[in-house]
């Protein structure tokens, strides 16, 4: 593990700068963006005098570096702000964290059909690999990848809902502030886990196939086979598990992302988590919302990258550091 | 064909003839695939739409026929029409009109001009060059970008707007922003912006390599300046890589560009955009009682950026060396 530590201290040094940048290009965004907070907090009756005592009392009056200090101490101390808006007056924490739960639900079931369908769909293909069922299986799945999800959902939902009858096409309840539960046995949550796994799988069972196609050339994968092992066994012993480990770097920067939510999943089908937060944040000014989802959102990006950085060499350690080359 | 392989492995930066560019002899490859053919076919069908929909579509876009809302297909209009009666393949002219504007200016400025120069720039010279480069790329991939897009969109639109009002007003020349087109400078601009990154990075992982070859110490040696070696030696031996990535973005930008008009900060409308024109009707009653009005652009979307990823994914295996061997 020689450069390992200098490699990882780095990184650590550098990660607070990088969210020091993110979190002054956003609130710089935020405060001289056009929607005037107050105008948007007071929307006809526009009262001078009153507007100026709130500006006071939110501190706006105060200069652009002062009011970003005080953001980002209340931030670190787990005060988000309050909303603007959306739901004005109450504070930011208790509006995000229960949508990311919401959110976080639908994604973590995304997440694990889609590896558990895509990794083996992915060795298989790659043991094919000369006959016509290779290209024809990746193909059809990058097929379904490249739809967008905005033309998928209307069909799923007319499919499901409306033909079948099935499932529930909707049925969450917008602007919902506790969160709601809604377990992986709820028919609500099929829509979205639908949506958003058909899009995945192609991406997986590519990566896998690749990985597992180089392995395949590997000196110790012929061995196996002149050992005379059974190519069952050669496949899951020996390529599958040493052909998984690209595949640790994607799921570190999906796990960071499973809070995000789907903006255009949850907009579409109502499901009031983080990703139609954001939207209607954004739409209606409500800044302190946003930032705090920016910043959320990049910290947990950050620290997955480090993460699966440096996890990556010790799972593999052909992988090493040399000082200077990466960072 | 041993020769043939042994010429094709030919130490790169000795481009002897045309005929050994990597970017021809990818090419000459990719020729012999059925399924990149048709992508390419498809792609250039719908680039070309677009390309020629001031001359070619038979009705504007803001063309309406009120008396004749939601057609079906007819000869007078083959794709039937919509909700106010405007031509459906009119209006998919139009729609595609848009992305090809978007997706190659931002490509164009971005992924090529961005992220081609740096990366180069970042491998060859390496020192503090790379290091303020690469710092720059952290930053921008660790923004969530979906998120930022619609913050600076939405911030900045106003301004961009009344800055655009006040020239017209100054310079007496009207119709520019009735035409589109300060939209469709934001929309690309911020794209370009937020999109250079992953090229670049990619780029400058080819030319550390390359940097330490032979073909560019004896470039060094005969005092070539940093620009010549940068252009004369080393942008031909990634020239391949760049259509790879090019193709790649081509198409994700063309997805981002359907997914901002879909939350109303993209194009806007009445200028038609295939997202503008898949959300209006992607409402189940309307999908219901007027599947066409939504699949006909829906369709035309889908063929695009299915033709992009398959067509991506073939160069992607042309390109490496290592699968392609195996296959034999």
């Amino acid at each position: 593990m020689q450069g390992l530590l200098p490699y990882v201290t780095r990184r650590l040094l550098w990660a607070p700068v990088l969210l020091f940048v993110v979190s002054l290009v956003t609130f710089a965004l935020g405060r001289y963006g056009p929607g005037d907070p107050i105008a948007v907090l007071q929307a006809q009756r526009l009262d001078p005098e009153v507007a100026e005592s709130i500006r006071h009392e939110r501190g706006l009056d105060q200069p652009f570096v002062e009011q970003y200090l005080t953001y980002i101490s209340n931030f670190l101390r787990g005060d988000l702000g309050e909303s603007f808006s959306i739901y004005r007056g109450i504070p930011v924490q208790d509006i995000i964290f229960p949508r990311m739960w919401v959110s976080f639900q639908y994604s973590f079931l995304v997440l694990i059909i889609t590896y558990a369908i895509g990794i083996p769909i992915g060795i298989f293909t790659a043991l094919k690999q000369g006959t016509w069922l290779d290209p024809f299986v990746i193909g059809g799945f990058l097929f379904i990848a490249s739809i967008p999800v905005l033309v998928v959902i209307p069909i799923l939902q007319w499919l499901f809902a409306l033909q079948l009858g099935w499932l529930p096409s909707g049925g969450w309840q917008i602007n919902e502030i506790a969160g709601i539960e809604f377990g992986i046995f709820d028919k609500r949550i099929m829509l979205p886990v639908i949506a958003l796994t058909l899009p995945g799988l192609g991406g997986v069972a590519r990566l896998m196939r690749i990985s597992t196609l180089e392995v395949l050339g590997e000196d110790f994968v012929r061995t196996a086979r002149a050992k005379g092992l059974h190519e069952i066994t050669v496949a899951s012993r020996h390529v599958a598990r040493n052909s998984l480990l690209p595949l640790v770097t994607i799921m570190g920067y999906e796990l960071a992302g499973l809070m995000g939510g789907a903006i255009f999943t949850e907009t579409l089908l109502g499901i009031p988590g983080v990703g139609q937060l954001a939207f209607q944040a954004i739409t209606s000014n409500d800044y302190d919302i946003v930032m705090a989802l920016v910043l959320l959102g990049a910290s947990a990006f950050i620290v997955a990258m480090l993460v699966v950085d440096i996890a990556y060499t010790f799972v593999d350690p052909r992988v090493r550091y040399r000082p200077g080359e990466l960072l | 064909m041993a020769q043939a392989e042994l010429l094709e492995s030919a130490p790169e930066g000795r481009l002897a003839s045309l005929g050994h560019h990597p970017l021809v002899q990818t090419l000459r490859r990719l020729s012999r695939r059925k399924v990149a053919m048709i992508s390419l076919l498809v792609i250039v069908v719908i680039y070309l739409m677009g390309i020629t929909a001031p001359w070619t579509a038979p009705y504007g876009f803001r063309e309406t026929d009120l008396d004749n809302t939601f057609a079906g297909p007819t000869l007078e209009h083959p794709f039937g029409t919509d909700r106010l009666g405007r031509d459906m393949l009119s209006r998919v002219m139009w729609a595609a009109q848009t992305t090809v504007i978007i997706s190659v200016l931002a490509i164009g400025s971005g992924t090529i001009l961005l992220g081609v120069g740096l990366g180069l720039l970042s491998g060859y010279r390496g020192g503090w060059v790379d290091a303020v480069i690469m710092r720059v790329v952290d930053l921008i991939s660790s923004m969530p970008s979906l998120l930022i897009l619609i913050l600076v969109t939405s911030t900045i639109r106003p301004r961009w707007e009344d800055m655009w009002r006040d020239f017209e007003q100054w310079s007496s020349i009207g119709g520019i922003r009735e035409s589109g087109a300060t939209d469709y400078m934001l929309v690309f601009g911020i794209l370009a912006l937020l999109g250079w990154g992953s090229m670049a990075r990619f780029i400058r992982a080819q030319v550390l390599t390359l940097r330490q070859s032979e073909f560019v110490l004896a470039a060094q040696t005969q005092g070539a300046s940093t620009w010549r070696i940068i252009w004369v030696h080393l942008l031909p031996n990634v020239s391949h890589l760049i259509v790879l990535v090019v193709t790649a973005s081509l198409g994700a930008v063309a997805g981002t560009e359907i997914a901002l008009a879909f939350l109303g900060i993209g194009v806007r409308l009445p200028h038609p955009s295939f997202g503008t024109m898949i959300f209006e009707y992607s409402g189940l009653r309307q999908f219901q009682a007027h599947p066409n009005v939504f699949f006909i652009p829906a369709a035309f979307v889908s063929a695009l950026l299915v033709s992009f990823n398959l067509l991506g994914d073939a160069l992607n295996d042309v390109l490496s060396p290592r699968r392609r061997n195996m296959s034999r």
